[in-house]
Formats: structure tokens, C-alpha cells, sequence
């Protein structure tokens, strides 16, 4: 079965020059359909450089990146906006909901540019909202919502396309006990219903759900915990 | 995704942010409406003086002195040369008005004004001059016989001395010298320039008398039988003056006929330099409110360029971003380009600095259009760079 996440050799340079700053140094990773990551490492060590680019938000300064056995180098940009509306789920560590725009409209947004229907993505919003706990928070803008009910948004924004592959930058960094226990449980559900799942955390009790650890240092993966 | 979400994303997004969307609109309007106003004044102005000069009638000629080459004697234009233009040998001439004009304050009752234009002539000068009375009457050949002190005064000077009462038989001292008011002339109205209004027309005989005594004539003003026939009247007038002033073949002529045709010609010319002086304005103002219009679109935009990543990063496709800001940066556009049009004609409805504006149909198009265009450009063009970035990238964006 190929795998639905093959990275090789990746690399990524920010600036030039003296300056330049080495994010990644020759990173391999294979995540297998169904599998469930915990992305682990010290701060500054390529974690979300490396997600940013599993999410087709970024392209590699060098290396290969095969997503579902093809090389994301040969996309062209529309496919690229495809994958990244109906494939892959995206939880950014900085939450990046649309300012002065409603939970619910936050939700749908993926919904409206995949060209599902007004009453239907609605109540997938809603659904989706609710999954999330915050049915009574659909209306509120993203400054009248706190830090962990933003992260929920997102959240809940990632979710709503049901993509195969879900991606999450600390998705619970903000959150308390309680909330990061409930969001957990949505990542452990979504697993089970045979999605990939690969997160980004600081957290050991986190990365526990998780079905393999993997650890960034410097660039690279350290080594492979089971 | 259908074209009516795109406009959704677009409404909403101007609706979000009202405080932005009304600034960028009053951007618009003011550099709209001010390109407008300023060129409608400029027109104003030079129509308000093609119309006074047109108002004086088109078969005029105005004869006045004029300094000969230097050693030939200089003969003043007198009554006689004036009574000798009329006659058989002159079947073109049909009046000719001896004008002279005086520096003059009149005061009434302790007010007292200093008149633009104090003229001495005879009853025929106003017939040429397309001149009636609003109040009283006009004076007659018999006042100028008898040199009486008798005087016609513009509306401008009757508001001055004599607000709110009626002038006609009031006494005023002209200089100290006491003149009766038997009219009030009709309004000509201001060109902008010059007031017509501001002036006073008493019997050639009383001013000469009484105020400039008895040297030359400023002016002999001629009124010929017809518009057709001004080319013959000057033909004539100059033939009976080179006889009466002796001026030989080929020599220069101590006086200078000018017709109402060459006047209006030289009139033109200056309130053409007028209306080019304007449009440089207008054009500077065009370009200040363009680049206004730019700045608050480059702001917008720039401000949003995260949003832009954000819409990229959950699967937006590039056109349906570019769609989003080309509809917001037409609603804008068009918007402040209407209000500002709308600004701009009312605005032109006011007299502004003694002129009335006079509307060009072109330079409202050409304001609307130039807004829109620069609004539209840089509403949408930082908006198709931001959307070609990497979501990452537009994301990061500061
Ligand atoms: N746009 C950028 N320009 C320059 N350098 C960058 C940029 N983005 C990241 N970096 C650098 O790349 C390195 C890796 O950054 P990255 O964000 O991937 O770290 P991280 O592992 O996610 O850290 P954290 O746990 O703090 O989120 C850092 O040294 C960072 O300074
Ligand atoms: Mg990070």
C-alpha cells in the first residue's frame, strides 16, 4: 500500500546567505494511511516548517514530498488549492480565523470554496461546531471568543470538509485539561474512523494518543519512538 | 463556487469594516468632486466673461487714442470727430457716443463709494451698449444740452449708497459736486473678473464740466446699422478720421478703431490662459486625489493580506480571491465615484468666489473614470500579488 505521507531528503532555507536560516536538513518521514503522529521537538526545530509543507501551504527548498504516491512538486496551483480544501485538514498553532467574521462563517468558509450548498453547509458548520462544543458561540467573532474556543474554531474549521488527512499545530497549546481531553477525544475519533492524523506538541501525555512519535531535532528526525 | 459567494465574500467584506470601506469611499468622493468643481469654476469663469462681452451687442466699434510714432503731433479725439462719424458720407454709422471717464466717489448721507466706472456720454450709448433701466428712466439729449447734474447708476453702486431705498431722485455728491439719480440700469451681472454693475453714466456736457474738463475723449463708441456691416463702418470712421486727424498713406494713426469681434478675440485668448491655468489645477488635484485613492487601496489591501492567506490555506483558488477584491474595489469605486459626482454637480450649483460654475459633461466623466480606474487597479492588483504568494507566505505577511 503506498503510503499517503513519503518525504525524503527534505530541506528548507529561510533567506540567503549569511543570514540564511536552515530549518530543515535532509528530513525523511512515511506516514501510512490510518496511522496516528505525534510530532515532537525542541522549539525551533522544524516542526511547523516541516507541517506547513505536509499541509501544501509551503514547497521545499529541496527534497521530495509524496502525498498518496505523487510527487506535490507536479501540482499546479489549482490542484494544490483541491488538496488543501478537500484532502488535508489544517490546525494552525496561531489559530488564523478571518477577523471580524462569525465562528459559523469562519466554518463554512472551506465549505463555500468546495461549492457545497448554502442549507448544507450550514448544518455541517453547525455540526461541526458542535463537535467542538460550541454551538452557543456560533455567532461571535474571533475577538469575542477566547484563546482555547478560538482553537476550537479552527478546529472545528479542519474538520468540516472531513479531509483524509488531518494536520494540527499544537492543536491543544491553548487549551485547559478539560478542553484538551475533549479535543483529544476528537482526534482519537476521527483515527478510528480511518483518517491519518499527525500533530504537532510539547505534551507526553498528548503525543500518548498518538499511535508513533516522531522526534525533530535540528531538522531531522532523532529517532522513532513506538 | 459560484459568482454570487464571491460577491457575498465581497459585501461582507466591506461591510465588516465600516469605518475603512467610508474612508476609502471619501477618498474617492473628494478627489471626484474636486476635480469637477475646480474645472466647472474655470469654465464659469471664462463664460461669464464671453457672455459679458457678448452682452454689449456685435456691431460695436470702439475708437480710442493712441500714442503716435514719436515727433508727429497727437490730435485728441473730440465731440466734432464724434458728430463728424454720422452722416451721409457714413451710410454704415448709425451713432457714434463721445465717452469720457472720470475717477469718481460719490457719497450719500455719510456713506460714500468709490465707482468702478464713471462714464460721460449721450443718450444714444446706452441704446448701443444694450443698456435699459430697472428703476427711473435713462437721461436725455436735452440734460446733456443743458449739462444737467443728472446721473444713472449700476446696481452695484445702488446697493452700496442706497441699501434698501430707492435711489431714483436722490441726491449724491459726485466728487462734492451734487448729481440727481434719475435711474438705476439693469443688472449685467459680474464676470468674474469685472463687475459690470459697478458704474455710472451721467450727461458727456455735466462730467466734462464738472469732473474731467475739456481735453480729449477717452472713447467715441460707434454703433454700426449691423452686425454685417461692422467691416464697412470701420472702413468709413477710418477714412473721416485720417482726414480729419491728417494722417497720410502708410502713416501710423494717432487713434485705434477695435471692434467688438477683436475685442472678444483678445478677451479669449486671456480667459483661455485662464481655463489652461485651471486645468493644470485640476489636473494636479486629479493626481493628488489619485494618489489618495491609491494609498487607501494599498492600505486595504496590505492590511488584508493575511485574510488572503488564510482563504488560500483552506483551499480558495486564486481566481476566486482576485474575484473578491475586484468586486470590492468596483463597489468602492463606483460608490465614491457616484457620490463624488454627485458632490461635484451639486457643489456647482453654488456661486463660489463671485463665479457661477458651469458644468463640463467631460470633466465628469473624466474624474469618474479616472477614480474608478485608479481605484479599481490598486484595489485588485496587490490582491492578484497577494493571492499568487504561497498561503504560508501571505500568511506571515506583516
Ligand atoms: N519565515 C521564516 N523566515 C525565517 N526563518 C524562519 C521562518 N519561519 C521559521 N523560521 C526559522 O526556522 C526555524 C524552525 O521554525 P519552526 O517554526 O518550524 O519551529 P518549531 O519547531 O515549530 O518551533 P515552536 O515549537 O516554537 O513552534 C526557526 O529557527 C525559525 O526561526
Ligand atoms: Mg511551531
Amino acid at each position: 500500500m503506498t503510503p499517503v505521507i513519503e518525504v525524503e531528503g527534505l530541506r528548507k532555507v529561510y533567506g540567503a546567505g549569511d543570514t540564511a536560516v536552515h530549518a530543515l536538513r535532509g528530513l525523511d518521514l512515511t506516514v501510512q494511511r490510518g496511522e496516528y503522529i505525534a510530532i515532537m521537538g525542541a522549539s525551533g526545530s522544524g516542526k511547523s516548517t516541516l507541517l506547513n509543507i505536509l499541509g501544501c501551504l509551503d514547497v521545499p527548498s529541496a527534497g521530495t514530498y509524496r502525498l498518496d504516491g505523487i510527487d506535490t512538486s507536479d501540482f499546479a496551483e489549482q490542484q494544490l488549492s483541491l488538496l488543501r480544501n478537500r484532502k488535508i485538514g489544517f490546525v494552525f498553532q496561531s489559530f488564523n480565523l478571518v477577523p471580524r467574521t462569525t465562528a459559523l462563517a469562519n466554518v463554512e468558509l472551506p465549505l463555500v470554496y468546495a461549492g457545497v450548498r448554502r442549507a448544507e453547509r450550514k448544518a455541517r458548520a453547525l455540526a461541526a461546531l458542535e463537535l467542538v462544543g460550541l454551538t452557543d458561540r456560533s455567532t461571535h467573532r474571533p475577538n469575542e471568543l477566547s484563546g482555547g474556543q478560538q482553537q476550537r474554531v479552527a478546529i472545528a474549521r479542519a474538520l468540516v470538509t472531513s479531509p483524509a488527512i488531518v494536520l494540527a499545530d499544537e492543536p491543544t497549546g491553548n487549551l485547559d485539561t478539560d478542553s484538551s481531553r475533549e479535543v483529544l477525544g476528537i482526534f482519537d475519533r476521527l483515527n478510528a474512523s480511518g483518517r491519518t492524523v499527525v500533530l504537532i506538541t510539547h505534551e507526553d501525555d498528548v503525543a500518548a494518543h498518538a499511535t508513533r512519535t516522531v522526534r525533530v531535532v535540528d531538522g531531522r528526525v532523532a529517532g522513532v519512538l513506538v | 463556487m459560484r459568482l454570487f459567494e464571491i460577491a457575498a465574500f465581497a459585501v461582507r467584506g466591506l461591510t465588516a469594516n465600516k469605518m475603512r470601506s467610508g474612508l476609502t469611499t471619501l477618498g474617492i468622493l473628494i478627489g471626484v468632486a474636486s476635480v469637477i468643481l475646480l474645472i466647472a469654476v474655470g469654465n464659469g469663469a471664462s463664460s461669464a466673461v464671453q457672455q459679458s462681452i457678448a452682452g454689449l451687442g456685435t456691431n460695436i466699434l470702439t475708437i480710442s487714442q493712441q500714442r503716435a510714432q514719436q515727433g508727429s503731433p497727437v490730435k485728441p479725439l473730440t465731440t466734432a470727430d464724434a458728430a463728424a462719424l454720422v452722416g451721409a458720407d457714413s451710410p454704415g454709422i448709425r451713432h457714434a457716443s463721445p465717452v469720457v471717464s472720470a475717477q469718481a466717489t460719490a457719497s450719500f448721507q455719510g456713506t460714500s463709494y468709490a465707482i468702478g466706472q464713471f462714464l460721460g456720454t449721450d443718450p444714444r450709448y446706452f441704446e448701443t451698449t444694450n443698456s435699459g433701466v430697472a428703476q427711473g428712466n435713462l437721461f436725455s439729449d436735452n440734460d446733456v444740452q443743458q449739462a444737467r447734474k443728472v446721473v444713472v447708476i449700476g446696481a452695484t453702486v445702488a446697493t452700496q449708497l442706497f441699501p434698501g431705498l430707492d435711489p431714483v431722485g436722490k441726491s449724491v455728491l459726485v466728487n462734492n459736486i451734487p448729481f440727481t439719480v434719475v435711474g438705476v440700469l439693469t443688472s449685467k451681472g459680474s464676470s468674474g473678473l469685472q463687475d459690470a454693475d459697478d458704474m455710472a453714466v451721467a450727461p458727456l456736457t455735466t462730467t466734462q464740466n464738472a469732473l474731467t474738463g475739456y481735453g480729449s475723449l477717452n472713447q467715441i463708441v460707434v454703433q454700426a446699422v449691423s452686425a454685417d456691416a461692422l467691416p464697412r463702418a470701420q472702413a468709413e470712421a477710418t477714412t473721416i478720421l485720417n482726414g480729419r486727424h491728417r494722417i497720410g498713406e502708410g502713416a501710423t494713426a494717432d487713434y485705434r478703431i477695435l471692434s467688438q469681434d477683436q475685442l472678444l478675440t483678445a478677451r479669449t485668448a486671456t480667459t483661455e490662459t485662464f481655463t489652461v491655468l485651471l486645468a493644470s489645477v485640476a489636473a494636479i488635484s486629479l493626481l493628488v486625489g489619485g494618489i489618495g485613492i491609491t494609498n487607501i487601496m494599498l492600505v486595504t489591501v496590505t492590511e488584508r493580506i493575511r485574510e488572503i492567506g488564510i482563504r488560500k490555506a483552506v483551499g480558495a483558488p486564486r481566481s476566486s480571491i482576485l474575484g473578491q477584491f475586484l468586486i470590492e474595489a468596483t463597489l468602492l469605486s463606483l460608490f465614491g465615484g457616484a457620490l463624488g459626482v454627485a458632490a461635484g454637480v451639486i457643489g456647482s450649483q453654488f456661486t463660489i468666489a463671485g463665479i457661477q460654475p458651469v458644468l463640463v459633461p467631460s470633466s465628469v466623466l473624466l474624474a469618474f473614470a479616472v477614480s474608478a480606474l485608479i481605484g479599481l487597479f490598486f484595489g485588485s492588483y496587490p490582491a492578484s500579488r497577494a493571492a499568487k504568494l504561497r498561503p504560508i507566505e501571505a500568511l506571515r505577511h506583516e
